[in-house]
This record gives structure tokens, C-alpha cells and sequence, in this order.
């Protein structure tokens, strides 16, 4: 099983640019040009909406902007306006996203294709505004398809595709991207950005099979759904999220024909030949890149699986890239209070159950609240995983990386 | 549309909330709906918030809704169908879609208007979405069965506000959202009562063509919650209006008008003794109560007649 891509060469010459995330995105939505965009300013993604808010008020952009007075207010008008048919976008972070937890069932319920930019935020409390996952990771099971991004080219490129993959009608479900805040929201990095004309043609027309505004055809949008129904409706979101890992997929490889930069369910990086493998999500798979560089200085074999795709979780494609290692270690940005480990690297053992395999496996949370992560501590990491490959011992299983104690 | 709002045009118009739904035998809601839609006409598109409307109309697979309808959650129904009215209008802006006049229209109850979603109300009022909000009250969340809103009248007996040994029923007022609506400063704001139709109607119709947003404060007896005969909905509307308990009037640009005077004006205690929410307060140690009660609307009946200039 290889993680590698093919590079094909790019349809369009791309235009570097210096951005930050939210910046990047921002941009990326006035190339979208969305019918409504409902969204409510909370740090880190306020950049978004400020930005936004200056394509509107340039006319750039087409867009009705709801400068709506909560994130559940935004998530409603979201609602609201995807059901009337046309192209809806939001973005939020932590304690927003929080706050629409609620309507974001009622959002996949329904089968609205919004799409939402998350920055991520931690949770409150004690109140911290800086980077953890403990914000999309709590709404893991509310039925949207969730990726992630590890840098600023990752955002913008990843905003673009999750449109196609909502709007696809065998997934019909609302989609996030989400990126790690401030670390990427708010630092500007190289990116290539594609011309208007190759987005617009990329996400192309969008007619939805049903409408409120079609009021010649009424129908019926969230009735009550009792005990004679409502599993099935479950099961029919079941099926359509298992669907988008092969959407996701080909959007990834057209978006890599139209950039030059493919896009897959996951990244490796020096893996095929590596026995002590550290798995990740975000900003911190550039950093742990780094760390695998020098390791692999010293000879060590070490390597790297970066996950873009988390729901639906590719849980076959996880066990036959990593089924045989010697130890792997998983990285967690977010706690799942009382479980065994954090959300991530329960879905790793829980691919691995299902697929009947049980290699060496360590969970290793990190990075709560913003606190920072170096290469040295991730070397530190591969280190562990060395010594755990002599020993055979993974006690304790959850280890917390970068904590006084 | 029937043009002319006459009963013999009314009553051969076709139902847009059609006959079947399970709403009880008795309950104004559907009245309500019924005589705001026939007034308004098509196109339009329904958000109904949860509660007894949504639950008994919707069903799936049944529904009662001749018309495009949504529902989201209890709290959220004005940016739901705010988020449908943005949506309009940018397809209309963007020539993606002709401008036929769609009319947006919110159906909530009071639980769902006064105490949890009066935050999504107040937004969609401030940012000028063009809609009608009807809230249906009926003074309690009756769905859930019978709990005190901050619609539910002093004194009420209530699942939530019982009277006991050491209780008369609700101890505080209900709050007066109707003028927090109209404090909003938008076109056209009204209470109405459906055994009062053609005041109704017409306000339904004010509200579609304020050119903004707008409230219509319906008051919906429920027979279930409010412990009367069901045959007896609309004598019970006509005593709240004739004993000033419920006040027919509009807000039409910040101006008050009052559309109904009692002559006679009724005590409160005829509107309290039709009910058996308030059964509790016809014995003679709880008539400081009913005092109490008469005093308070009296007052606010004061303040309205000020406010409308009415000498």
C-alpha cells in the first residue's frame, strides 16, 4: 500500500502569494463566490470574516453575507439558505463551534452541502484562544465529512475541494476543512493560489434536486421522524459518508490536475521503509517532518502518516500502511476525558481490531491550549518508539508530551 | 389569493394547510395559520419552529404543508427562513432567479418566541430580513405539556407553576414582547386574535407588504392547557380581547394604532373564570390575587391607550 501521489503536471499556473490561513481561505471563498455566507466573528478565524466582509463590501463577490448575532444563528441561516438551493459557506472556531453543535445534526440530517472553514480553537474552560482540536473533534459524530490541513497552501487548497465533495450526490452532506489556529490561521506562509477562472470552473454549477424556493413543487424540509423512520434516515447518512472516501479521492486527484498538487485520504513521508512510524493530524505534521529529516540523519528508520481524512476514517487504508510496523505512535491535539487515548488514535486501534492486526502502539497527546511542540520533542517521540521496539513494553499507553507533571 | 377578504371568498379558497393534521379538536393554530395564509397567499415559504405545529403537520411521511415548509429547531426558525430569505434574494440579485414575490413567514409558539429563541428573533429584526413572524401563543410550552413560558399569565396554574399550599399559580407577570418587537423599530408589528378574523387578515397582509420585517402576536387558546371546553376557543379569544387581557392593536412605523375598544370593558375576573388554569383564584383568599391581576391590566391597558393617543 503506498501513500505516494502522482504529481501530474498542472492544468494552471498557480500565483505565489504570501498569506496567512484565514487570509488564504478568505481569498479562496471570493474565488468560490458562494450564493450566502452566514458567519459570526470568533478568534482565531475572525480574519476570515473581516476579509470576507471587505469582498462584499467591494462587490467582489455576489454573496448575501448574514452578519449574523451567534455561531447557532450562523449555522441556522446556513440551514436555511442551503435548503433555498444555492452555494452556502460558514467558518467558525472552538467555543463557536460549540455553540452550534446543536443545528450542526440538524445540518446532516437534512443533507444541506454547507461548507464550513474551521479554525481550530480548544475549549473553554479555563478560557484559552490558541490551537488544539478539542473544537472539531467534539463534533466528530455529528455527520459531516472532516479534513484536515497541515499548512496555508493546505487550507486554500482543501476550502476549494470541499465543496465538490459536499455537492457530490452520492454524499449530499454538509463538509468542514479545518486548520490549526493561529499556528496556520494567523502566520503568513508561501502559497499558490489558482486563477479565478480555474476555481469557477473546478466547482462548476450547483443545482440542488430540491428547493424551498421552488414553490410550484412544495415539499417538506425536517419533519418529525419517529420510530417507523428515523433509523433509516441514520442509515442512509451512514452510507452517504462512507461514500465521500472515494469522493474525496477524486476531487483530490482533479484538484491535482488543475494544480499540480494532488490530494489523497492521507500522506506519507519516508515511510516505505520505516518500523517506528508516528500518525498525526495538522500544523504539527510539518514540524514532525522535520524531525523525521533528522532522525533519518542519525539512520534511524522513522517516517511519517500525515491523516487529511478523519470522517469518514479510513480505516483500511490506515491498517495496510501501517498493519506491519514495528511501533507506531499517535498524536492527539485534543483529550477524550475517561477514554483510553485521545479521539485519533482510538479510531487507529479501532481500524486495527476490525482489520485483526496489533502492532506496538502508543498514544501521545500534545500540544493542549496552543502550548508549542519543536522537532526535538517529536525526535524525542521516535526515540521512545525505538526503545518501546526493544522492550515491548507500551505502558502506559497514553503518554502526555510537553506537560509539567 | 382571495382579494376581497369576505367569508364567501375565504371559505372556497383552497386550504394551503391542508385538513388531517393532528392538532386537537378546538386548538386556534391552525385557525390562525390558516386565515395568515389565505390572507397572504402564494408564493410563500413556512418555517415552523418545533412544537405542536411542527409535530402534528409534519409526520413523516405525511405532511399538511401545501406549501414549501422547514423546520430546523426550536430556538433557530427566524434564521432559518431568514437564511432561505437571503438566499432569495441573492439568486434574485444575481439573475439566477425571477423575483416572484416570495413572502417568508415564521409559525412558533410563544416558548419558542418569548424565552428560547428570542435572541434569533431579535437579530433577524435588527438586520431588516424581509419575513413575518407569527408567534402563536397560547402562554405555555403545551407541547411538552402545559410548562410555564414567560407568555404564561399571572397567576396561571401551569406543570411548572403549580398552585399548592404555598402557591397561587405563575407569581410573576408575563413580559411584553410585542413591544420589544416593535422597541426593534421595524415597519409593522401587531397583536391579532383569530376569532377577530378580518383584524387579522388584514394585519397578515400589512405585515407581507411593510417592505421589512415584521411581528404578529397571535393569541391561540388551547383548550388542552388551558382547561376549557374545546367548543369554546373563540368565546375564550373574545374575553381576553373584551377584558383588555389581550389587546387588538398595531404598531405601524413606530406609531401606535389601537384597532379595538371594549364597550363595555369586562373585568378580568369573567376571562380568569373561563378557565381552569386560573380555577384556583376563585376562592375568596386568592381574590387579592385576582386584584392583583385586574390592577396589571389595567395599567398596561393605561400605557396602551397613551401610547396610542387614545383619550
Amino acid at each position: 500500500m503506498t501513500t505516494e501521489l502522482v504529481k501530474p503536471t498542472a492544468k494552471y499556473k498557480g500565483t505565489p502569494k504570501g498569506l496567512e490561513g484565514d487570509r488564504a481561505v478568505a481569498e479562496a471563498m471570493r474565488q468560490m463566490n458562494p450564493d450566502v455566507v452566514a458567519a459570526y466573528p470568533i478568534t482565531p478565524q475572525t480574519e476570515i470574516v473581516m476579509r470576507f466582509s471587505d469582498f462584499v463590501a467591494n462587490g467582489e463577490v455576489d454573496t448575501e453575507f448574514i452578519a449574523v448575532e451567534s455561531e447557532h444563528a450562523a449555522m441556522s441561516s446556513c440551514i436555511g439558505a442551503a435548503a433555498a438551493g444555492g452555494r452556502v459557506q460558514t467558518a467558525t472556531s472552538g467555543a463557536g463551534m460549540a455553540l452550534m453543535w446543536e443545528v450542526l445534526w440538524v445540518a446532516s440530517g437534512s443533507r444541506l452541502p454547507i461548507v464550513m472553514h474551521a479554525v481550530n480553537r480548544s475549549l473553554s474552560s479555563p478560557l484559552n484562544i490558541h490551537c488544539d482540536h478539542s473544537d472539531t473533534m467534539g463534533m466528530r459524530d455529528a455527520g459531516w465529512v472532516h479534513v484536515f490541513g497541515e499548512n496555508v497552501q493546505e487550507a486554500y487548497d482543501n476550502a476549494i475541494q470541499m465543496v465538490r465533495i459536499a455537492e457530490h450526490p452520492d454524499v449530499m452532506l454538509p463538509s468542514l476543512h479545518a486548520f490549526d489556529g493561529f499556528i496556520i490561521g494567523h502566520s503568513v506562509e508561501r502559497l499558490e493560489t489558482l486563477p479565478d477562472q480555474a476555481v469557477k470552473e473546478f466547482i462548476g454549477k450547483y443545482t440542488p434536486k430540491y428547493s424551498i424556493l421552488d414553490w410550484r413543487h412544495p415539499a417538506t424540509f425536517g419533519p418529525m421522524d419517529l420510530q417507523d423512520y428515523f433509523f433509516e434516515h441514520k442509515r442512509q447518512q451512514v452510507e452517504a459518508i462512507q461514500n465521500a472516501l472515494a469522493v474525496i479521492e477524486k476531487v483530490g486527484k482533479e484538484y491535482g490536475e488543475l494544480s499540480g498538487r494532488p490530494y489523497g485520504l492521507m500522506e506519507g513521508y519516508c515511510l516505505d521503509d520505516a518500523d517506528y512510524v508516528l500518525v498525526g493530524l495538522g500544523s504539527t505534521m510539518g514540524t514532525a517532518k522535520v524531525a523525521v529529516d533528522m532522525m533519518r540523519e542519525s539512520g534511524a528508520k522513522v517516517g511519517l502518516l500525515k491523516i487529511r481524512c478523519f470522517r469518514p476514517f479510513p480505516q483500511k487504508m490506515i491498517t495496510e500502511v501501517l498493519g506491519k510496523r514495528k511501533v507506531i505512535g499517535v498524536l492527539d491535539r485534543s483529550i477524550s476525558f475517561g477514554a483510553q487515548t485521545g479521539p485519533l488514535c482510538l479510531e487507529v486501534i479501532a481500524s486495527f481490531f476490525t482489520n485483526k492486526v496489533s502492532p506496538n502502539l502508543v498514544n501521545y497527546v500534545y500540544g493542549m491550549g496552543g502550548r508549542d511542540i519543536v522537532p526535538a520533542q517529536i525526535c524525542q517521540m521516535f526515540k521512545e518508539l525505538i526503545e518501546i521496539g526493544k522492550t515491548g513494553s507500551t505502558d502506559p499507553v497514553q503518554r502526555f508530551f510537553g506537560v509539567r507533571d | 389569493m382571495v382579494l376581497d377578504l369576505k367569508l364567501e371568498n375565504v371559505s372556497v379558497e383552497k386550504d394551503l394547510l391542508a385538513p388531517g393534521h393532528r392538532l386537537c379538536a378546538g386548538c386556534a393554530e391552525p385557525m390562525t395559520i390558516r386565515q395568515v395564509l389565505h390572507a397572504i397567499g402564494e408564493p410563500v415559504v413556512v418555517g415552523s419552529s418545533t412544537g405542536c405545529v411542527e409535530v402534528t403537520t409534519t409526520p413523516f411521511p405525511f405532511s399538511s404543508w401545501r406549501v414549501p415548509w422547514i423546520h430546523s429547531a426550536f430556538e433557530n426558525v427566524s434564521s432559518t427562513i431568514c437564511g432561505a430569505e437571503a438566499m432569495y434574494r441573492s439568486l434574485v440579485r444575481q439573475g439566477k432567479m425571477k423575483d416572484e414575490g416570495i413572502k417568508f413567514v415564521c409559525f412558533a409558539g410563544d416558548g419558542a418566541t418569548y424565552d428560547i429563541g428570542l435572541q434569533w428573533i431579535s437579530g433577524c429584526m435588527e438586520r431588516g430580513h424581509k419575513y413575518i413572524y407569527v408567534c402563536l401563543n397560547n402562554e405555555a410550552y403545551m407541547n411538552t405539556g402545559i410548562q410555564r413560558s414567560s407568555a404564561t399569565p399571572f397567576g396561571a396554574w401551569t406543570t411548572t407553576s403549580p398552585d399548592g399550599k404555598a402557591s397561587f399559580g405563575k407569581k410573576v407577570h408575563r413580559k411584553d414582547v410585542t413591544a420589544i418587537m416593535a422597541d426593534h423599530n421595524i415597519p409593522y408589528v401587531a397583536q391579532v386574535s383569530p376569532h377577530a378574523w378580518r383584524d387579522l387578515m388584514e394585519k397578515a397582509r400589512k405585515a407581507a407588504d411593510c417592505g421589512g420585517p415584521s411581528y404578529i402576536n397571535a393569541l391561540v387558546p388551547c383548550q388542552r392547557g388551558w382547561r376549557y371546553p374545546g367548543e369554546k376557543t373563540i368565546e375564550v379569544c373574545r374575553l381576553a380581547v373584551d377584558t383588555c387581557v389581550w389587546p387588538l392593536y398595531e404598531v405601524i412605523d413606530g406609531e401606535y394604532k389601537l384597532n379595538y375598544n371594549p364597550n363595555p370593558k369586562r373585568p378580568v375576573k369573567d376571562w380568569l373564570s373561563s378557565q381552569g388554569r386560573f380555577k384556583h383564584l376563585m376562592t375568596p383568599e386568592n381574590a387579592p390575587i385576582v386584584e392583583q391581576m385586574q390592577a396589571w391590566v389595567d395599567l398596561q391597558w393605561q400605557r396602551l391607550l397613551e401610547r396610542c393617543r387614545v383619550a
